[in-house]
């Protein structure tokens, strides 16, 4: 699998290691969040069979963390976003 | 206290720089260069690429290295690069940034934490080829790259067609250069 780096360009799956469903980016406050929201951001997931937006480091590379849109079926790769980006365009980062 | 006697060694080792030549190509272990990652602060990058071309350092882009008069330096992720510098002059790295650089930026010793090798000759791809997944035939030169060797989170810097600078990680210096050697002779 290739996974297209907005910086960099096409680089083998190898390189990556695979963290999991990109809306862990959504940690809610620890000081004002209830247990309930924490229970949901810790344990629950969508699993589709379909397009899934997911976390991806690039550890053997400029190690950066990537916001990748995968098709669960068919691994074709739709969208490959540095997560700062995407953090900071839905003000997660100060 | 007692007098200590100290007496510095190389990567591998050794009391001086290994040298080793196996057909048209040649590793060089360099203990001459000084090293230092430059990484820019939060909503500094202006000010430092400012300071960086007063202080005469090059800022390569992405994938990419350039040599300067004094400095060189080679892109690692986004707003940040290694910076290379003789070690004769520059040994104390940091403590010059710092003094160009003030609070731009964050600046982290690097020099004992890698080992560098130079690889010289003709068609150099051939042997790396068989050692990582970078395609370095078809890099132009000066990219530098993170790549893995021997599963070793290295730089490889192409500096021309025939001059490769590889960086790993220094406590593991002669299982890299184990790596090269036995790549090499297997090509030849």
């Amino acid at each position: 699998m290739i996974i297209n780096h907005p910086i960099l360009g096409p680089r083998d799956a190898q390189e990556f290691v695979y963290l999991g469903d990109a809306s862990l980016i959504h940690r809610p406050d620890g000081l004002t969040a209830s247990i309930e929201a924490f229970h949901d951001y810790t344990y629950l997931r969508a699993n589709p069979a379909g397009l899934h937006r997911e976390l991806w480091y690039h550890e053997q590379g400029d190690r950066s963390w990537l916001v990748v849109t995968r098709n669960t079926v068919t691994h074709e790769i739709t969208s490959v976003e540095l997560a700062r980006d995407v953090a900071r365009s839905e003000g997660r980062s100060k | 206290m007692r007098d200590v006697n100290l007496k510095p060694i190389t990567a591998l080792g050794l009391d001086l720089p290994q040298v080793v030549t196996l057909g048209r190509w040649t590793l060089t272990e360099r203990t001459d260069v000084a090293l230092a990652s430059l990484a820019v602060r939060r909503g500094r990058l202006a000010d430092v690429q400012a300071l960086a071309s007063a202080a005469g350092l090059p800022l390569p882009p992405a994938a990419m290295s350039e040599q300067g008069a004094v400095y060189a330096a080679f892109w690692v992720t986004p707003e940040m690069w290694f910076v290379e510098a003789p070690f004769a002059s520059h040994e104390d790295i940091r403590r010059h940034l710092l003094a160009a650089f003030g609070e731009a930026a964050s600046i982290t010793e690097q020099t004992d934490a890698w080992v560098r090798f130079d690889l010289v000759g003709p068609g150099l791809a051939q042997v790396l080829e068989r050692l990582s997944n970078f395609d370095l035939a078809a890099a132009p030169s000066g990219t530098a790259t993170r790549t893995v060797l021997e599963h070793l989170g290295c730089y490889l810097i192409k500096r021309s067609e025939t001059l490769v600078s590889l960086y790993g990680p220094r406590s593991s210096a002669q299982s890299l250069h184990h790596a090269w050697v036995v790549a090499a002779q297997s090509v030849l």
